[in-house]
């Protein structure tokens, strides 16, 4: 008798996972569709004509900022509050820096050639802080006085039979 | 200032809007509509006579224009909303077209972002200060704000103090809220103003003109004596000086300067000098 009729299983019942492990994947596509439409018909939205904006080449600004220079607000004169002194200096000529254009190439006082020979002498004399006192005897000195690289170290020779 | 300048009548009972390129230093009312250097071309005198031939007449150069306090977008116009002088200022690099902004004079401020302002501290309500500063609603400034601050390390506020500080939040929709830091966190000079002094009120457009870069005014006041001043932009001076009697003539001087001109100031700093 009960295989003459199949039961009727309920949708929430259709929906749960043990129950879809069996089913193909189109019919697990069309019922996610199926459920995203009811979601989506539920949620409210507005019926009007897509209205197009309009690209605005004008902006708005409250801000007087923007239109006049205006110095910093504090201001002191003739020492009377040196602190407010040193502030409208750097206020005032932050202003103007970010008027004018930093086209300043950097004087090198020392050439980059010369940096390099004293470079090479440095890592020798510092190098010999750190030496061992055995090492230091490897430590020669040049004609000119420039430290000479490390020699090799004298390793153990195992004597030959 | 006393000049007339006299503009025709028939362009505001026609409608009938002008170029804002010819407008510049004139006197603008309310209501008027301002075109753009782009648009008047288009739209020429007479409208009868031979369109100028323009090179790339398909591609228009749209330079961005920013327009500034006293006007509005309309379309593609200015729309004017205060009355003053209309000014233009050049940019100096890039790509926009320039600022146009209306000179107008008023008394009652609108809190506007990024303004630094004097308030005054009216409550304490747990972890911020109310602040008035003259506008519709007084203004929020958090505890936290304050250069070195943290929970444990509150700033020294009472109520009552003055307080030199800008704005982060200042629309008509939400309260304004204030802070005495800056992006970076330092104070830069922001924070409690000093004990002492004398804070009064004048118009903002008296701030402005005090405030710019050439003004004769503080460079002639700077050489009486030893003073202080801190302006705010919503209309409040601070003065301090080493006795009460300079402070006070300090304050008189800005107060009536405003209504002064060259000569009578010139005038008043020399008889100052002389005593």
């Amino acid at each position: 008798m009960a295989a003459e009729r199949k039961t009727k299983l309920s949708k929430n019942l259709l929906r749960m996972k043990f129950m879809q492990r069996g089913l193909d994947s189109e019919t697990k596509k069309q019922l996610e569709e199926e459920e995203k439409k009811i979601i989506s018909e539920e949620h409210w939205y507005l019926d009007l004509p897509e209205l197009k904006e309009k690209e605005s080449v004008i902006i708005e600004e409250q801000s007087f900022l923007l239109c006049e220079d205006l110095l910093y607000g504090r201001m002191s004169f003739r020492g009377f509050n040196p602190e407010v002194e040193k502030l409208m200096l750097q206020m005032n000529a932050k202003s103007k820096a970010e008027e004018e254009d930093e086209d300043e190439v950097v004087e090198l006082d020392v050439s980059d050639e010369e940096m390099a020979r004293r470079y090479e002498t440095l890592v020798g004399t510092i190098g010999k802080k750190f030496a061992k006192k055995r090492d230091r005897a490897n430590y020669e000195e040049d004609e000119n006085g420039d430290i000479k690289p490390v020699k090799a170290k004298k390793m153990f020779l195992k004597p030959q039979d | 200032m006393a000049e007339a300048v006299p503009f025709g009548a028939e362009s505001l009972a026609g409608g009938r809007a002008r170029a804002a390129r010819r407008v510049l230093d004139q006197v603008v009312l309310p209501g008027e509509e301002l075109l753009l250097p782009e648009q008047e071309d288009v739209e020429g005198p007479g409208g009868a006579g031979e369109r100028p031939l323009r090179l790339n007449a398909g591609a228009r150069s749209r330079l961005r224009v920013v327009c500034g306090p006293g006007l509005r977008r309309c379309g593609d116009r200015l729309l004017v909303t205060k009355c003053g002088r209309l000014r233009h200022k050049d940019p100096g690099s890039g790509s926009s077209g320039g600022v146009y902004w209306v000179d107008s004079q008023q008394k009652r401020y609108v809190p506007v972002k990024g303004d630094h302002v004097i308030g005054i501290v009216t409550a304490k309500s747990g972890d911020i200060f109310k602040v008035d500063v003259g506008g519709s609603e007084p203004a929020s400034l958090s505890y936290l704000a304050f250069e070195g601050a943290t929970k444990r390390n509150r700033p020294n506020v009472q109520v009552g103090d003055l307080i030199y500080g800008q704005f982060v939040v200042a629309n008509k929709d939400m309260e304004p809220e204030m802070v005495c830091i800056d992006s970076c966190g330092r104070a830069n000079g922001m924070g409690v103003i000093g004990h002492d002094g004398l804070l009064f009120k004048v118009t903002l457009g008296l701030i402005r003109k005090l405030l710019a870069p050439d003004c004769e005014i503080i460079q002639e006041v700077g050489k009486l004596y030893p003073l202080e001043i801190v302006f705010g932009m919503n209309g409040r001076i601070w003065v301090k000086a080493k006795t009460i009697q300079q402070t006070l003539i300090l304050a008189n001087i800005l107060e009536a300067c405003e209504h002064m001109t060259a000569d009578q100031r010139k005038q008043i700093f020399a008889r100052l000098a002389e005593s």
